[in-house]
């Protein structure tokens, strides 16, 4: 451990120079801050404590917990696989039209979440441009099904992960990849044992942003997957729908949610942090 | 100039290529086990010469030979991409991959040549070992120090088994220890490697130890080439003559008489032999004695100058001089302190005759 006295140093140091913050500064900081806390602190405040352990042991919400977990976490994973290499396209290959296809990877994120999901459904709905071929090529059917479910939140989070990964490899140096292919590493090679571990922090924090918004995911799932028990009710949706009948019941999901978003998070971080440094 | 095997191994290459500000154009030339050194300021295109060489950035025009091998000939279409060129790349910064281990990063070349994991592995360990940086194997290269770092390159440049090396100033940004170990460390393993090496730096006395041959290099175009020895002996630009340490002029002679070129009123510089026509002259700074008045005794050549500079050099002091002949003297500290040497004081130089050379420009 450091000793206290010079961790409490560095901040001081860092303001002595120039005087004490100014006002017009800490006012709406303070301001932020409430804003940002104050409704964790109602939350807390209004938990159904004495009730607390017999509505968790509800198998009801253990069921939509591990459906949300499963459809969030199946999501990550088609960001990574889908989304670590359009990044690479568009950061490191000759494409043409660059700008656009970058501008066309932002929509979904500026996009209100229930469009998106209208927009889904457009797609990917049995009268959609590609689920009616779906339908009858394959008699698959994406809307209100655990895959759209995943559909879904890969749409909405998918830009996380690009932008996420892009950065890391404009940022990490291009010149290892001249290196390797001097070494007779072809292109594929060169990503696999190379670029990508080079941007490996870029891709994790990337996943975790990915994952953090497909777990909440609401507008869009709602839109394109519907409410069903069980199959595409997941926690932000069983919130919702706790609302209009049990409200305590609805701050209970809310509480679980918290908890569980926030510990993986901080889980995830610490695990990184330390990665990265090493 | 040496005759280019380039079917047996050598490397026969004339360079045209883009680079920042100016053109690159240049020959290299190099025998199989040759090492040819490309000396010159920074900015000369020395490093657009290695990255054109490896295949990293493309050729307006000319060729690049290699044991019996059209690399790249624009005039034929021809460009054999990096992956494919068997060279060996030891960048200026070493640029060891950040993850992987000493033993992983020599094992990269062998590994993407079609060795499996543990055989290329294992020729790494070889190599490691032959490099005497066997015991560096499991480490990172955050736990490296940079001399350490640049042998380690070296070494996974080496074990490619290129045939062509190309280093890029290797001896450049270490602390004086650390250069005279990597200077000898250099010299012995590039007098193993059987193939071509090219090395790149700007620092005359590695290109004098370590080089069979030198390009020099100024502004994209080869100002001179040849054995170091006589590169040192007559170097043919104002620069290389800075870069081994000698006075350089150039004029007109005629007879023993040098004529400074644009000097004018006239500067001349009397030498030992006889000489007609645009010649250059040189001497080196030891021959350079510093007087505090005019000196009365037989030195032909007298000039006067004002002290802009001093530098540590060997044993002696070596003095920058300003003035219609800007001049570099090598004196003793003792002498620095017996004529109150600092810069802006006035003082004159002398030179006997008998130290200038002179030939034709």
């Amino acid at each position: 451990m450091s000793p206290p006295g010079r961790r409490r140093l560095r901040p001081r140091s860092a303001h002595g120079a120039t005087g004490a913050p100014p006002w017009q500064l800490v006012l709406p900081a303070l301001v932020a801050l409430s804003l940002l806390v104050l409704p964790v602190i109602g939350l807390l405040s209004r938990a159904p404590w004495s009730t607390l352990p017999e509505r968790l042991a509800d198998p009801a919400v253990l069921d939509t917990l591990r459906l949300s977990l499963l459809t969030a976490t199946t999501a990550t994973g088609c960001c990574l696989l889908l989304g670590t290499p359009l990044a690479w396209l568009l950061a490191r290959a000759d494409i043409p039209g660059r700008r656009f296809v970058r501008a066309l990877v932002l929509v979904p994120l500026v996009l209100p979440p229930v469009v998106g999901g209208v927009a889904l459904l457009t797609a990917f709905g049995r009268q959609g441009v590609v689920g009616q071929w779906l339908d009858s090529l394959f008699g698959v059917r994406l809307p209100f099904t655990t895959v759209g479910v995943v559909l879904a939140q890969t749409f909405v989070a998918l830009p996380f992960l690009v932008l996420a990964v892009e950065g890391a490899l404009h940022s990490a140096d291009s010149r290892y990849d001249d290196l390797a292919a001097t070494f007779g590493a072809s292109r594929w090679q060169t990503f696999l044992r190379v670029t990508l571990p080079l941007a490996l922090p870029g891709v994790a924090s990337g996943a975790v942003l990915a994952w953090a918004r497909a777990l909440g995911e609401f507008g869009a799932t709602i839109t394109f997957a519907g409410s069903y028990p069980g199959t595409t009710r997941t926690m932000p949706l069983a919130v919702y729908t706790a609302l209009n009948s049990d409200f305590d019941a609805a701050i209970l999901l809310s509480l679980v949610l918290l908890v569980v978003s926030v510990g993986v998070l901080v889980l995830l971080r610490e695990r990184w942090t330390t990665g990265v440094a090493a | 100039m040496t005759t280019t095997g380039f079917t047996d191994g050598g490397l026969d290459a004339y360079l045209q290529a883009e680079q920042g500000g100016f053109a690159l154009d240049s020959a290299i030339q190099a025998d199989r086990g040759q090492v040819v050194a490309v000396l010159g300021p920074n900015a000369a295109g020395k490093s657009t010469a290695l990255r054109v060489l490896a295949g990293l950035q493309p050729l307006t025009d000319g060729w690049v030979r290699l044991a019996g091998r059209t690399l790249e000939d624009p005039q034929t279409g021809v460009r054999v991409p990096a992956q494919h060129r068997r060279t060996g790349l030891v960048p200026q910064d070493s640029l060891l991959f950040p993850h992987l281990s000493v033993l992983d990063q020599v094992a990269f070349g062998p590994r993407h040549q079609g060795l499996t994991r543990a055989l290329s592995r294992a020729r790494a360990a070889v190599w490691l070992d032959r490099t005497g940086l066997d015991r560096l194997a499991s480490r990172r290269p955050a736990e490296l120090s940079g001399g350490q770092a640049r042998r380690v390159a070296i070494t996974r440049a080496l074990a490619a088994e290129p045939q062509m090396l190309l280093l890029d100033e290797p001896l450049a940004a270490l602390d004086v220890r650390a250069v005279v170990e990597l200077r000898t460390f250099l010299h012995h393993h590039l007098r193993d490697h059987d193939g071509v090496t090219v090395l790149v730096t700007h620092d005359p006395v590695d290109a004098m130890v370590l080089a069979d041959h030198l390009v020099v290099l100024d502004r994209g175009t080869v100002v001179q080439t040849g054995t170091p020895a006589a590169v040192a002996r007559q170097p043919r630009s104002a620069h290389i003559a800075a870069l081994v340490g000698l006075n350089m002029v150039r004029g007109r002679a005629s007879g023993t008489t040098l004529h400074v070129a644009d000097a004018e009123p006239a500067i001349r510089v009397i030498t030992a032999s006889p000489h007609e026509g645009e010649a250059f002259c040189t001497f080196a700074p030891t021959a350079v004695s510093l007087h505090p008045q005019r000196p009365v005794a037989s030195p032909r050549n007298v000039w006067r100058g004002t002290v802009s500079g001093l530098t540590p050099h060997g044993d002696a002091v070596r003095v920058a001089l300003d003035g219609r002949l800007p001049l570099l003297a090598d004196v003793t500290p003792a002498a620095v302190a017996e004529l109150g040497l600092r810069p802006g004081v006035e003082v004159w130089a002398s030179v006997k005759a008998t130290e200038v050379h002179v030939y034709a420009a």
